[in-house]
């Protein structure tokens, strides 16, 4: 089952090579990591996406604890969280493509950022699925490059309704 | 390098401007550090010139630099003190990989300087640079590279106290050659803050009642304790426990000591080689109490059968090791030494008689024999009345394979911290140096290193090390020609191919060996020869004495629970 852990850390020298070298070392698996500059000076947040069963994202939140740089692990999935990407798609476009590609874009509310005779590249932002969709939609047209962060995530404040 | 201005140190008379290399050595003695265990090179010029004028570190120089990391975790093991290493760039640093790493696997303390190559240098492939904090990042609880001298003195404490505190563990400090040139103010201690390491020493008290409330209502209890109750000095109130609700002990390989074996209640260890009583106990118990241990595969057997009737208590420092490999049921984070008095309190005694006779006759039908032989030494009769002759209270220091295995069972040990084994990394070699070390750090006790053919000449240069410093190590040479623990499995399992095990042909003859480095030197071929001889290495006291035992060159370690086995179903002699 996949997981989204928040890692807040002091990033000092060393610091995420040791985290991503943890997961490598015993054998989990990261599917997106994304980090930045968090609410604090000195502090790092790091959004990480992994797979597993509980026993091992048990085992993969304990051993992140164990790092002197690492101060606090949560994992995200099982409460309300906000989840977030962004991707940059360039795409093959000409002249009789280019405004159907547009239109896809305003559908997913993306922006074109960059244009070329042969190309256009649209940014776009959301959860995973709306972006794994988009590039679907798009792959027909060609897809040069994309660049994608991986996943942000913060935990809601607002109670949801039950 | 920038200049930088140092302001005035009128203010506080301690406060002093210095070198980096001066930093470094005076943050040791800060540190109440007085042993190093290094060896110098091109980019540690500067602070071997600092230590050439300081009587106040003893600095002891070995011959290769992974005998350095074995001395130093030796002498950690030994005292309780955080081991330091110096060793110098490239090929010292990664000489150390093996030594940081046992001591990564054991829980001990090391705190290892590294000389590394300028901070501008970093990254291009200068001479003798290696990335050592990228190599040993799996290996070491945390790491430094100091890139401002401002830093230095408070990365030395910080990583004191990381190496020695929680779960210990090696932490490396990576000196580049020019922060060691670089100037600034050496200050007073200040307390060690750091955040996000936060370790747990008070146990929660819902659970530890929880857990007495079981031990209280336990008809089959077992204490099963591990390295963690040598290391967190633990060992007197386990004893106080145990004693006071009559629960029978047994230990892992790195738990031995922490209960005296000769008591009623102690079964012996537990495991691959364990006693067939304690094998059995933990099979059959209703109750196990681990204790600073971890479940590790050589104790465990095969996990599905391990230990299936009993619920569990797990006490112990590091939360990542609790329900790693078998689910507890009651989880106690925290320090045991301050844990088990807590839990001492609450329990009453235990109605366990029937249990305690069970575990009685086990002892009595499947004790642990020494072989009879007239033709060869047995090595357990050499390691029985070593036991005998030094009263149990010398501090064994082994190498890996059989003469491990050997050493654990037929000496009988009485106090902690005095089996100095390898047991999560088995690293053959670890048993002369460490022995130096454990000297170095205990010159009151006697120091017995139990050793193999194959082992002993992995880090034999370390004898000229003991021969300098007068260091009086007894080795024993179980020598039976072959890499004797995979020479059994090559007899149990592989049809008796003894591929690439035997290595009697060009192995020095080690009297002449040892006496041209300038130890003493004696070959023990005959039975009656062996306590003679014992009783002859205790009485030096300015030489390493090398012993060449000649065994049976055959004999195995039993009982032995086969790979992959449940440990109830142990063998308990060779089927010949």
């Amino acid at each position: 089952m996949k997981h989204t852990l928040s890692v807040s850390f002091q990033n000092r020298y060393n610091a995420i090579p040791r985290i991503t070298g943890l997961f490598s070392g015993r054998g989990f698996e990261i599917e997106s990591i994304s980090f930045g500059r968090g609410e604090q000076p000195g502090l790092t947040r790091m959004t990480i996406t992994t797979r597993g069963d509980d026993e091992t994202i048990e085992q993969i939140t304990k051993q992140l604890h164990k790092l002197v740089d690492v101060t606090r692990v949560v994992d995200l999935t099982h409460e309300p969280f906000i989840e977030r990407e962004l991707a940059l798609i360039k795409v093959s476009a000409t002249h009789s493509t280019r405004s159907e590609i547009m239109h896809l874009a305003t559908i997913f509310q993306g922006k074109i950022v960059d244009i070329s005779p042969r190309s256009l590249t649209i940014e776009i932002t959301g959860k995973e699925d709306k972006i794994d969709a988009a590039l679907r939609m798009v792959h027909p047209f060609g897809l040069i490059e994309v660049a994608r962060t991986g996943s942000v995530a913060l935990k809601r404040e607002f109670p949801t309704k039950k | 390098m920038k200049e930088r201005k140092i302001t005035s140190t009128k203010n506080n008379h301690l406060d002093r401007i210095m070198t980096g290399s001066e930093i470094v050595v005076n943050a040791l003695i800060q540190e109440g550090v007085d042993i190093i265990f290094g060896y110098p090179g091109g980019v540690l010029l500067d602070i071997y010139d600092v230590i050439y004028h300081m009587p106040k570190i003893r600095h002891i120089l070995v011959r290769h630099e992974q005998g350095a990391t074995h001395a130093a975790d030796g002498y950690a093991r030994a005292t309780g003190k955080p081991g330091v290493v110096l060793v110098t760039s490239g090929p010292g640093a990664t000489n150390t990989v093996t030594g940081i790493a046992t001591a990564y696997t054991d829980s001990i303390p090391l705190v290892v300087f590294t000389g590394q190559v300028p901070t501008v240098m970093i990254g291009n492939d200068a001479f003798q640079e290696a990335d050592i904090i990228g190599i040993t990042r799996p290996i070491t609880k945390h790491s430094y590279l100091v890139r401002d001298v401002d830093l230095l003195q408070q990365t030395i404490q910080e990583a004191f106290y990381l190496a020695a505190t929680g779960r210990p563990g090696p932490v490396l400090i990576d000196l580049p050659r020019d922060i060691l040139r670089a100037k600034t103010i050496f200050r007073r201690r200040r307390p060690v803050r750091i955040s996000g390491y936060n370790p747990v020493y008070e146990g929660h008290q819902q659970q530890i009642e929880k857990a007495a409330d079981l031990i209280n209502k336990s008809k089959r209890p077992l204490i099963y304790a591990g390295g963690g109750v040598n290391i967190g000095n633990a060992a007197d109130s386990l004893r106080s426990l145990a004693i006071a609700a009559r629960i029978p002990v047994t230990t892992t390989l790195m738990g031995i000591g922490s209960f005296p074996e000769d008591h009623d209640l102690s079964l012996g260890m537990v495991g691959m080689h364990g006693t067939w009583c304690a094998n059995m106990a933990i099979s059959q118990c209703d109750l196990l109490i681990a204790v600073g241990a971890r479940f590790d595969d050589r104790v465990t057997g095969k996990i599905e059968d391990f230990s299936v009737r009993s619920k569990k208590i797990h006490i112990d420092i590091d939360p990542s090791s609790i329900s790693k490999n078998i689910k507890v049921d009651i989880p106690i984070v925290g320090d045991a030494a301050h844990i088990l008095p807590e839990l001492k309190k609450l329990i009453k005694s235990v109605d366990n008689e029937k249990w305690l006779q069970k575990i009685r006759n086990w002892k009595k039908e499947h004790p642990l024999v020494v072989p009879d032989s007239t033709e060869y030494i047995m090595p357990q009769y050499i390691i029985k009345k070593l036991s005998e002759i030094t009263n149990r209270e010398a501090i064994i220091v082994t190498d890996v394979g059989q003469n491990q295995m050997w050493a654990a069972q037929y000496y009988s040990f009485k106090n902690p911290r005095s089996i100095l084994s390898s047991g999560g990394l088995g690293t053959m070699g670890y048993g002369l140096p460490a022995s130096i070390g454990a000297a170095v750090g205990r010159p009151d006790r006697t120091v017995v290193c139990i050793t193999g053919d194959g082992g002993f000449q992995m880090n034999i240069q370390e004898l000229a090390t003991a021969v300098y410093y007068k260091i009086p190590v007894k080795i024993i040479i179980l020598n039976n020609g072959y890499l004797g623990m995979v020479r059994q499995w090559q007899d149990l399992f592989y049809g008796k191919r003894y591929s690439h095990t035997c290595i009697k042909e060009g192995s020095p003859d080690f009297i002449k060996l040892a006496e041209s480095y300038g130890a003493i030197g004696m070959r023990i071929k005959d039975p009656e020869e062996v306590e003679k001889a014992l009783r002859q290495s205790l009485d030096v006291n300015d030489h390493p004495v090398v012993m060449d035992f000649i065994i049976h060159p055959e004999e195995n370690v039993f009982p032995m629970v086969p790979a992959g086995a449940p440990l109830n179903e142990m063998i308990e002699k060779n089927r010949r």
